[in-house]
């Protein structure tokens, strides 16, 4: 097991005892350096691949019916297919585009989801790089996404595109907040932004610690890579197909290719920051981080399998009204409790009561005044479908 | 600690060669074979209507200003928490302070309908 | 010798896009450029050894003010149409304004005497900027929620005016 866990690590060393024959230090560590790179985006593409394959079989299966089961054994070569179309179809540019932009648009778009990879510790100490603000990286490349969806949907010269565009930087901007608030609270506890840190203060899993800030940033991050049961700007019902509707070919592959890669992001983020990471008793580092992470997946991949689309208003007003003082919440009774025990130095037990006992006060103020403002809300929502009838919103 | 960030900008210009080389291999294997009507603007398979520009509500601009001021908030709380087991009570009180003046803003966002996206 | 390269390649980065704002024909390409001005200071804070700076920048200048920024001029004119004229009628006055300030600056940056710190930037920044906002600088950082709040209202005021 020791041999399994450090396996990557030996790999490495060996590479670099290789190179470290024939080339300078510097050259060594940019070898390296590009190596990683490159294993990375291997990983990012083919499990890209997998997740697509992984996504219809188990939305298939939610559905009552089998997914994909005729190419290949178990329908496993079907991205491959999936992808092998892609390339061949043929790219329709609509005449008006402006031809920079909409070119562009697609290839900025896949940076951001790839670059996420590069601070989440897949085991111990096999993180691409441990930046101190590692945390804070990550949320900087999330809020870089926003730009590719506008070039795309601007540079397509197409109104729907552009009303797609905007829609869904509105809504990448207000649930990027709950987002960040909800955090933290685990980064009060861990003590510092890097993520390999974050995993090595989990004597208890965040999870357990924190489990309001668990589910508001699932919800948000599901929000942010605009998966369902958010995935109104690109909606094929709702207004075309939004900001990629004139896109065709591998153009169009991008897109997915960059939600994929977020989505599995977002679950490696997830398990790294509230169900421990890496850590595990008895199988090897990576193997637990890859478990946690496709346990996230699958959640992931049972909310878009079960759960109806949310009207845009509802989804604005989750977002800020729900949320967002949810997480402030949160963030003050996180600080508060660890104010009165410091994590760092009592054990686990007496740190997991702590923190129940004010999660338990949270979710009592919570039940409090979601039954006060009930029967407030089903007036509010009467009036609002009452007056606009079936025409909600722009 | 800058040998973290050169790998990030050789990350990042691998996952932007990605997107690239990705296209250029599909440019040189599909077919090329323009048409007029191929190449309108896809409007529901029916001719454009109208101009093609829509006068965009002032909501949008809204949710994007009061997330600049959120975003803010969270750029000063980030310090906060990682330096928080190193200090006192009162951190948590200047905090709270901090933070209820900028919930008064979103309690005035909120009363006032500026969060309603009508 | 590398961060040398590296500092002119970010530089000439940011300079190219801070270009391409001012000779883009459409507002909305010129918005694109801005952004690649702001991750190339980025960049120039992530070489300054600040890289909790160039993250802040990156989340609050590309994630939220470049947002901001397209959402206004998408609102504010017809998004669609390219004609920005080239030369505007001021350009005579605007570009002697602009040699003047450009020979002012190098002037300032080659003759005035800039101290230089022997000091290390310290390792662990982060927590170093927490102390310091909760210890020595608590009033500038209320004051700063207060700035934040009435920002907020004014622009929530403003903006809603029918």
């Amino acid at each position: 097991m020791q041999f399994l866990d450090n396996l990557f690590l030996n790999i490495s060393q060996v590479i670099r005892n290789l190179v470290g024959g024939f080339l300078p230090d510097w050259g060594v560590e940019v070898v390296m350096m590009t190596v990683a790179a490159a294993v990375l985006v291997v990983i990012a593409v083919v499990t890209m691949m997998f997740l697509t394959w992984m996504e219809r079989k188990v939305v298939g299966r939610i559905q009552d019916r089998l997914g994909p089961n005729r190419v290949g054994p178990f329908g496993l070569m079907q991205p491959i297919a999936d992808m092998v179309k892609m390339f061949i179809k043929e790219d329709i540019t609509p005449r008006e585009a402006n031809r920079w932009v909409y070119n562009l648009g697609p290839i900025v778009v896949v940076p951001p989801a790839i670059l996420a990879l590069a601070v989440i510790p897949f085991g111990r100490g096999l993180s691409g790089a441990d930046l101190s603000i590692g945390w804070l990286y990550l949320a900087a490349v999330a809020s870089t996404s926003v730009i590719g969806i506008f070039m795309a949907g601007w540079g397509s010269r197409n109104k729907y595109a552009l009303l797609g565009a905007m829609r869904a930087a509105a809504q990448i901007v207000s649930y990027e907040i709950p987002q960040v608030l909800s955090v933290v609270g685990v980064i009060l506890i861990a003590g510092s932004l890097s993520m390999q840190r974050i995993v090595e203060a989990q004597n208890v899993w965040f999870v357990f610690l924190q489990p309001v800030a668990f589910i508001i940033f699932l919800i948000a991050s599901v929000a942010e890579i605009e998966r369902s049961p958010f995935d109104l700007p690109e909606a094929e019902s709702e207004i075309i197909a939004g900001y990629h509707t004139e896109y065709s070919g591998l153009k169009f592959g991008m897109f997915f290719l960059a939600e994929y890669i977020s989505t599995f992001a977002v679950s490696a983020i997830g398990a790294t920051m509230f169900l421990g990471g890496w850590r595990g008793p008895v199988l090897p580092g990576w193997i637990w981080f890859l478990a946690k992470t496709y346990l996230l997946v699958f959640v992931v991949l049972w909310l878009r399998g079960t759960l109806p689309r949310i009207r845009v208003d509802q989804l604005m007003n989750f977002a800020w009204k729900v949320l967002v003082p949810l997480a402030l919440a949160n963030l003050l009774v996180a600080g508060l409790i660890a104010a009165i025990i410091n994590p760092a130095e009592t054990p686990g037990f007496w740190t997991f009561i702590g923190f129940l006992l004010g999660n338990l006060l949270l979710i009592a103020a919570v039940v409090m005044v979601g039954v006060l403002r009930a029967p407030e809300m089903e007036a509010s929502e009467a009036a609002v479908v009452g007056a606009k009838g079936a025409l909600a919103g722009q | 600690m800058l040998r973290d960030y050169a790998f990030i900008l050789i990350f990042s210009a691998i996952a932007l060669s990605v997107p690239i080389l990705g296209l250029s291999i599909a440019w040189l294997l599909r077919p090329k074979k323009p048409g007029k009507i191929k190449n309108a603007t896809y409007e529901c398979g029916l001719e454009t209507f109208g101009e093609t520009w829509v006068q965009f509500k002032v909501q949008y601009y809204i949710y994007a200003l009061i997330f600049v001021i959120f975003d803010i908030e969270t750029v000063f709380l980030y310090p906060w928490a990682v330096a928080y087991n190193k200090l006192g009570l009162f951190a948590l009180v200047e905090m709270f302070i901090f933070i209820a003046i900028l919930v008064v803003g979103l309690l005035y966002a909120w009363r006032t309908d500026a969060l309603e996206w009508v | 010798m590398i961060t040398q390269i590296a500092f002119i390649g970010i530089a000439l980065l940011t300079l190219a896009g801070a270009i391409g704002v001012v000779l883009a024909r459409s507002v909305f390409v010129s918005a694109l450029f801005l952004i690649l001005s702001f991750v190339g200071v980025s960049g120039i804070y992530v070489l300054l050894e600040a890289p909790f700076l160039a993250g802040v920048q990156l989340l609050v200048y590309v994630g939220a003010v470049a947002v901001l920024i397209i959402f206004a001029v998408m609102l504010t004119r017809d998004m669609m149409s390219e004609e920005t004229p080239f030369l505007n009628r001021q350009w005579g006055c605007g570009g002697v304004m602009a040699a003047v300030l450009f020979v002012l600056l190098l002037l300032i940056g080659f003759i005035a005497d800039w101290p230089v710190s022997s000091a290390k930037p310290p390792e662990d920044t982060i927590s170093a900027l927490g102390e310091a906002l909760m210890g020595k600088y608590v009033l500038p950082f209320e004051v700063a929620s207060v700035f934040l709040l009435v920002a907020l209202i004014g622009a929530i005021v403003v903006a809603r005016e029918r």
